[in-house]
C-alpha cells in the first residue's frame, strides 16, 4: 500500500547573487497515516526547505523546484509540486498543515486567538460566525488551554510560549488534516513545556490518525517521538531507517558523529565528547563527492578516493535501512563499535 | 587565599516596573533574582540551570556588575565587589570575563577579529609580552582558529568560529573566572561538542573557573562539577553533578530532569516522566510560600504559606523544600 505522502527526488534551489543555493538535492521520503517521520539535520541541511516545498510555500519566482511530492488522498493522488497553486492552496490547511518554531511570528498579533482559529475553519466549512467561535473553543479545549472559554478572545501576546504553540496546533488541526508538518515545534520552549507539547501531539496523532513529519535537530526529541528517521546533511538524505536502526545500528559516519556529539544525561561519568571536526558545507559550494567527505574519518577506508569525486547513492544496506555511503557493508556494520 | 573564587550571599536583583508617564512612579517589581547564595571554587565549573525567566542570566550579569544588585553580597577572589565604584570594577573585570549566547550580536560587525580581541588590551592599557598582534595571534591559536584570519570580519566566520572569537576575547586578560551565558545554545550539535571540548581544555590548561549558565541539562551535566537549579529567582537545589542527576531531591529538579529527552529510544521511552502542569508563574507576583507550589504535585498547605528554608545538607549541597524526595 502506498503511504500518505511520497516525496520523490525533490530538488529545491534558490538562485542568488553568489550562486545557486542547492538546499535540497534528490530528497526522497514517505510517511504513512498514524506514522511519525523525523527529519534530522543541522542548520542548513535542507530539512525545512524540502518540507516547505511539500506545503507549496516557496515563492515560485525565486525558487527552482523539481521532483514529486504525492499526496495519496481518498479522492485520488495529487502531485503538489506539479499541481497549480490554486489546487495546492485548497489542500493546504485541509489535507496538510504546518506548525512552526516561533508561534509569536506565526500568529497574527492583531487578531484574537479565537478569530484566527475560526478563520481557518471558515475557509473549508460553511457556518455562521457563532459556529466558527464554537469550533475554535472546541479546538482550544482539545489542545488543553485552561479556561478556554475565557481565553478565546485573548491576543497572542497574552498567551505564554507554550500556550501559543498549543493555539497554533489548534489552528493547524481545525480542519482535521491527514498530514501535519511540525518544523522545530518545541525548539523555542523550555523542557518542561516541551514535554507537554510533545505528549499533546502524540495524543492528537492517535486520535486523528495523522501522519506527522517532525523536523528537528534535537536527537533526544527524535528518540522519544519518532517511528522513522531521515538524517539530512548538505541538502541530501544520508541515512533513512527506523528509530532503532538509526540509534543502535547507525550506518553512516555522519549519523555516528552526530550521536557521539550529544552529551547524554544518562551517561553518568563525564567523558570527553567526540566532536565532528570542521563545519557543515555551504549549500552554494557543495563538495564534489560526498558532502560529508571533508569531515569524515572513514574516507581512507574507501578505495580510490571515491568519496571526494563521486556522490554515493542512497542504497538499502539492511531491510528498510538506507545509507548514502561508499563504505563496505562490513565496515558499515562495524560503525556501531565506534559509538561512544 | 580563599578557596572560593566567587561567593554570592543572599543576592537579589529586582527590576522596577515603571508606570506610564514620568510622575506615576514604580508600579511593581520583577523579582528576577531573589536571595541567591552560591559559591564557585577555584578551578571549578558550576552550572546554573533553570527555565527561561528563572533569573539565571540575571545572576550572571549581576555577578559581572552589568546590573547593580538590589541587595546581598558578591565576593570575588576575596574582595567584596558589591558596592565598589565603576573605576575599581574595571580592574576587577579584567579578572572575570563573560561569554555570550549569541555569537552574531556579541561581536561588532565593523571590527576585525584583531580589533575585537585586542580591545581587551587597549581598554585596560595593557601591553602584552611580544606586542598586541602577537598576543592576539596566540589567543586565536589557543581557541583553534587560524592566526592568519586576524584581519577578517565576524561575518566571514561560522557560528562556532564566532563563538571561539568570543572565547578568545574573554581569555585575553587571563581571567580567573568566566561567566558563560548559554555559550553553546545557538550552535548546532556537532559544533556544540567542539566548543564544549574547547571550554574543557581551556579549563585544564589555564585553571579557569566557570559559572556556566544554561538551560540544556545534558550539556550542563557534561561540563559542570556542581549544579545549581533555579526556579523563579530562587535556588531550589544545589548539589554535585553526579549526585543531582542520580538523586534529585527537589521535586522541581526531578520534574526538570525527567522532561529532558534522552537520545536513546529504549531508555527514553521507558523512563518515568513527570509532566508539570501549567507555565512558570510571573516573577512580578510570585506565589506565596514555596514558589514552585503551583506546579508541584507534592504541594500541601504549608507549601502555600511558608517559604521553605534552604537547608545545608553538606558543604556542597543545599536544598529548599518542605517535602524533599
Amino acid at each position: 500500500m502506498s503511504k500518505f505522502l511520497e516525496v520523490r527526488n525533490l530538488n529545491v534551489s534558490f538562485p542568488t547573487e553568489d550562486g545557486m543555493v542547492r538546499a535540497s538535492n534528490g530528497v526522497t521520503y514517505s510517511v504513512g497515516l498514524g506514522e511519525t517521520l523525523a527529519i534530522v539535520g543541522e542548520s542548513g541541511s535542507g530539512k525545512s526547505v524540502s518540507n516547505l516545498a511539500v506545503m507549496g510555500l516557496h515563492n515560485p519566482t525565486r525558487t527552482e523546484i523539481s521532483g514529486e511530492a504525492i499526496l495519496n488522498l481518498k479522492s485520488g493522488s495529487v502531485d503538489v509540486i506539479s499541481a497549480d497553486t490554486e489546487t495546492v492552496r485548497k489542500l493546504r490547511g485541509k489535507e496538510m498543515a504546518m506548525i512552526f518554531q516561533d508561534p509569536m511570528s506565526a500568529l497574527h498579533p492583531f487578531f484574537s486567538i479565537g478569530d484566527q482559529i475560526a478563520e481557518a475553519w471558515h475557509l473549508y466549512n460553511k457556518g455562521s460566525k457563532a459556529d466558527g467561535k464554537n469550533k475554535a473553543l472546541e479546538m482550544l479545549e482539545l489542545v488543553g488551554i485552561p479556561d478556554a472559554a475565557k481565553r478565546i478572545n485573548d491576543f497572542p501576546h497574552q498567551f505564554s510560549g507554550g500556550m501559543r504553540q498549543r493555539a497554533m496546533i489548534a489552528m493547524a488541526l481545525v480542519n482535521n488534516p491527514s498530514l501535519l508538518i511540525a518544523d522545530e515545534p518545541t525548539t523555542a520552549l523550555d523542557v518542561t513545556v516541551q514535554s507537554q507539547i510533545l505528549s499533546l501531539l502524540k495524543e492528537l496523532q492517535i486520535k486523528f490518525n495523522m501522519a506527522i513529519i517532525l523536523i528537528t535537530h534535537d536527537l533526544g526529541v527524535v528518540a522519544e517521538f519518532a517511528d522513522r528517521i531521515c538524517v539530512m546533511y548538505g541538502g541530501r538524505i544520508v541515512e533513512d531507517g527506523t528509530v532503532e536502526d538509526i540509534f543502535y545500528q547507525p550506518k553512516h559516519p555522519y549519523t555516528l558523529g552526530l550521536l557521539n556529539s550529544v552529551p547524554r544525561i544518562t551517561a553518568g561519568t563525564s567523558h570527553r565528547l567526540k566532536a565532528i571536526p570542521g563545519q557543515p558545507p555551504s549549500l552554494i559550494n557543495l563538495p564534489k563527492g560526498c558532502s560529508f567527505a571533508p569531515r569524515c574519518e572513514y574516507t581512507s577506508k574507501v578505495a580510490g578516493g571515491k568519496c571526494s569525486t563521486e556522490v554515493p547513492t542512497l542504497d538499502v544496506k539492511n531491510a528498510g535501512h538506507l545509507s548514502r555511503c561508499f563504505l563496505s557493508t562490513e565496515s558499515l556494520n562495524n560503525l556501531v563499535k565506534d559509538k561512544a | 587565599m580563599s578557596e572560593n573564587i566567587l561567593e554570592l550571599n543572599n543576592l537579589t536583583k529586582y527590576f522596577p516596573i515603571k508606570g506610564k508617564g514620568i510622575l506615576s512612579g514604580t508600579k511593581g517589581l520583577v523579582k528576577a533574582v531573589d536571595g541567591v547564595s552560591l559559591t564557585v571554587k577555584r578551578g571549578e565549573t558550576v552550572g546554573l540551570v533553570g527555565e527561561s525567566g528563572c533569573g539565571k542570566t540575571t545572576v550572571g550579569r549581576t555577578v559581572m556588575k552589568l546590573y547593580e544588585p538590589t541587595s546581598g553580597q558578591i565576593i570575588f577572589d576575596g574582595q567584596d565587589i558589591t558596592d565598589i565604584k565603576r573605576k575599581e570594577m574595571k580592574i576587577v573585570r579584567s579578572k572575570m570575563q563573560m561569554i555570550f549566547q549569541d555569537p552574531f550580536s556579541s561581536l561588532n560587525p565593523r571590527h576585525t577579529v584583531g580589533t575585537i580581541i585586542s580591545s581587551s588590551f587597549t581598554i585596560h592599557g595593557i601591553e602584552p609580552e611580544g606586542g598586541i598582534e602577537h598576543a592576539v595571534g596566540e589567543l586565536l591559536e589557543l581557541v583553534g582558529l587560524n592566526p592568519e584570519h586576524i584581519n577578517r570580519f565576524p561575518h566571514e566566520f561560522s557560528g562556532g568560529q564566532r563563538q571561539r572569537i568570543g572565547i578568545a576575547r574573554a581569555l585575553a586578560l587571563k581571567p580567573k573566572l568566566i561567566v558563560a551565558d548559554e555559550p553553546v545554545s545557538a550552535l548546532d550539535v556537532s559544533i556544540q561538542a567542539q566548543v564544549v571540548n574547547l571550554l574543557d581544555d581551556l579549563q585544564q590548561e589555564l585553571g579557569l573557573s566557570y559559572l556556566f549558565v544554561a538551560h540544556d541539562l545534558s550539556v550542563v551535566q557534561h561540563i559542570s562539577d556542581r549544579v545549581v537549579v533555579m526556579y523563579l529567582g530562587k535556588v531550589m537545589e544545589m548539589a554535585p553533578t553526579a549526585e543531582l542527576f542520580k538523586h534529585p531531591r527537589h521535586p522541581y529538579t526531578k520534574a526538570l530532569l525527567s522532561a529532558v529527552p534522552v537520545a536513546d529510544p529504549k531508555v527514553g521511552r521507558s523512563r518515568e516522566r513527570i509532566i508539570l502542569q501549567g507555565d512558570l508563574p510571573s516573577p512580578v507576583n510570585p506565589p506565596a510560600g514555596c514558589v514552585f507550589n503551583t506546579r508541584c504535585w507534592k504541594a500541601q498547605d504549608i507549601c502555600r504559606t511558608e517559604i521553605p528554608e534552604t537547608i545545608q545538607i553538606s558543604p556542597l549541597q543545599t536544598l529548599a523544600c518542605h517535602f524533599p524526595e
